[in-house]
């Protein structure tokens, strides 16, 4: 038993880049909805001065051709699939996991509960919970915004509602100004912030819904090192996922898992996940 | 990249950072291949500037022995900081990324806009040399031409495509994007190199995409050379 190791929903292609997730403990597909979509227009990304904004907007194939084209193929990379289900109401989400609940290839359901780049579901995170608790047997991540103002209440009621496990956080909304014409760099303005500059958040959020559920917590958010995804395990998560470090370093898996591992050994620990709280003290 | 993808990129060490004679206001920036594999023309290469978040999209510009060269404008942060760098530092190099120019082809011309030269250098050295036509908005930008001896040169405000030869020819081009569409719209069969802020390069992030056949497509997977029709 030790650490794993994921990608962030949206952080990795296993069909383009098969060598890198195949380094990972098991890959997070990006965001699925339930119709296809081609995503908000360029300029979609840019880099700030201590991360990066996206503004991608859900680009993709939509689960009819998601489960006759996608799956299929990554079930022949052999690798373990968690789905990240995205939608515009709580029966978008439900339905998609109505859809997935017949195929065994898929080991977890991530809600993407928190996208800031598309306009959100109307209903609370909980009740898109609930919605798909009722039709699905799966196990469900919520995954939940550090916007939220109490992520710890937030995260209290979408285990009530049903949820396995959570997977913070996603990204914050920002933006960026071009220096000349001091107008958005992003087409659509708001992007997602992420990078380094998102890890003390991510540290503060994983903390307080430690302190506050006791269910399996996927840290993320700056992880560039295996000291930052050791911090992450003491604050209170059990599996860590990279984003915006695999754009940099499509080395980073393996890496990570060997300087996590020497971090823990340099502490006295014998595993990695022999820290999993301790910052909780 | 095709198999496994990318993997690993490599960390390279900088020989120089100069110009080759006067090149204009451009920056050539020349790092040890050693293991890295120099790819087919108009393929690039993610360039990690230290101390950025995000790597740069290049496309390699000349091999020289064991150097790889890239010509860089210092238009930004991140490229005023590869143009910063000195001998003896290093820097992290994933590439060759993405479809390069078919250069099976009868009767090959270049054209090139601006810092659009970058990839032809390495063409001509592929294909031993051929004929190219360069466009700049100034004498000064114009002083990069040195780099492609031989080339025709227009400058602004003659445009690049008022040298397009009239018989039908095997364009390869790079360059501003109305550059390109204007030899689009004179050479349907042209094979045109385009430009996207890049986050990984690989197909992860989703940032590059432009429109192709009508749909959004990552330019690093789909090209960057793409046909013109």
């Amino acid at each position: 038993m030790s650490v794993s190791l994921l990608n962030g929903s949206g952080c990795l292609d296993a069909l383009t880049a098969p060598g890198v997730a195949a380094q990972l403990d098991a890959f997070v597909t990006k965001t699925i909805t339930p119709e296809p979509r081609e995503g908000n227009p360029p300029v979609r990304i840019v880099e700030t001065e201590a991360g990066m904004l996206n503004s991608i907007g859900l680009q993709g194939p939509g689960i009819d051709a998601f489960l006759t084209e996608t799956l299929p193929r990554l079930a022949a990379q052999h690798l373990r699939v968690w789905v990240s289900v995205g939608g515009f109401s709580s029966s978008d989400y439900a339905g998609i996991c109505e859809r997935l609940e017949e195929r065994d290839d898929v080991d977890v359901v991530e809600l993407n509960l928190s996208c800031p780049n598309v306009d959100e579901a109307p209903e609370s995170a909980a009740e898109i919970v609930a919605a798909c608790r009722e039709r699905t047997k799966a196990r469900l991540y919520a995954k939940l915004s550090p916007a939220n103002s109490d992520i710890a209440e937030s995260a209290r009621a979408v285990v009530a509602a049903g949820a396995d496990g959570l997977t913070l956080v996603n990204t914050l909304r920002g933006m960026a100004l071009d220096p000349a014409t001091l107008k958005p760099r992003l087409a659509r303005a708001f992007g997602g912030y992420s990078g380094p500059a998102l890890k003390p958040v991510a540290l503060a959020c994983v903390l307080a819904c430690a302190r506050a559920v006791d269910v399996p917590i996927v840290g993320l958010g700056g992880v560039q090192s295996g000291q930052d995804a050791l911090e992450l395990i003491a604050a209170g998560a059990s599996v860590v996922s990279l984003g915006t470090i695999l754009f940099t370093d499509p080395a980073a898996p393996g890496r990570i898992r060997d300087e996590l591992k020497c971090e823990a050994t340099a502490r006295g620990y014998g595993d990695p996940l022999e820290v999993r709280g301790v910052a909780n003290g | 990249m095709t198999g496994s993808g990318p993997v690993a990129g490599a960390t390279a060490e900088v020989v120089e950072v100069t110009g080759t004679g006067p090149i204009g206001p451009y920056t050539l920036l020349r790092v040890a291949a050693g293991g890295i594999e120099p790819g087919i023309p108009g393929q690039f290469f993610m360039l990690h500037p230290p101390g950025h978040v995000l790597p740069r999209p290049m496309s390699l510009c000349r091999v020289d022995g064991g150097e790889l060269c890239f010509l860089i404008d210092a238009i930004g942060p991140g490229t005023r900081t590869l143009c910063a760098l000195k001998a003896g530092e290093r820097l992290h190099v994933l590439g060759p990324l993405g479809n390069g120019f078919d250069l099976d082809v009868p009767h090959p011309l270049i054209v090139g806009g601006g810092i659009g030269i970058a990839p032809f250098p390495y063409v001509a050295q592929v294909l031993g040399g051929g004929p190219a036509i360069l466009g700049f908005r100034s004498a000064h930008h114009a002083e990069a031409a040195a780099l492609l001896p031989g080339a025709e040169v227009a400058l602004d405000p003659v445009l690049v495509t008022s040298l397009l030869p009239a018989e039908p020819m095997d364009v390869l081009a790079c360059g501003p994007e109305p550059m390109l569409e204007a030899v689009r719209a004179r050479a349907p069969q042209a094979q045109l190199a385009w430009e996207a802020p890049m986050a990984c390069g690989y197909g992860a992030c989703y940032g590059c995409v432009v429109e192709v056949d009508g749909r959004l497509q990552r330019l690093c997977v789909a090209g960057p050379v793409l046909r013109a029709a």
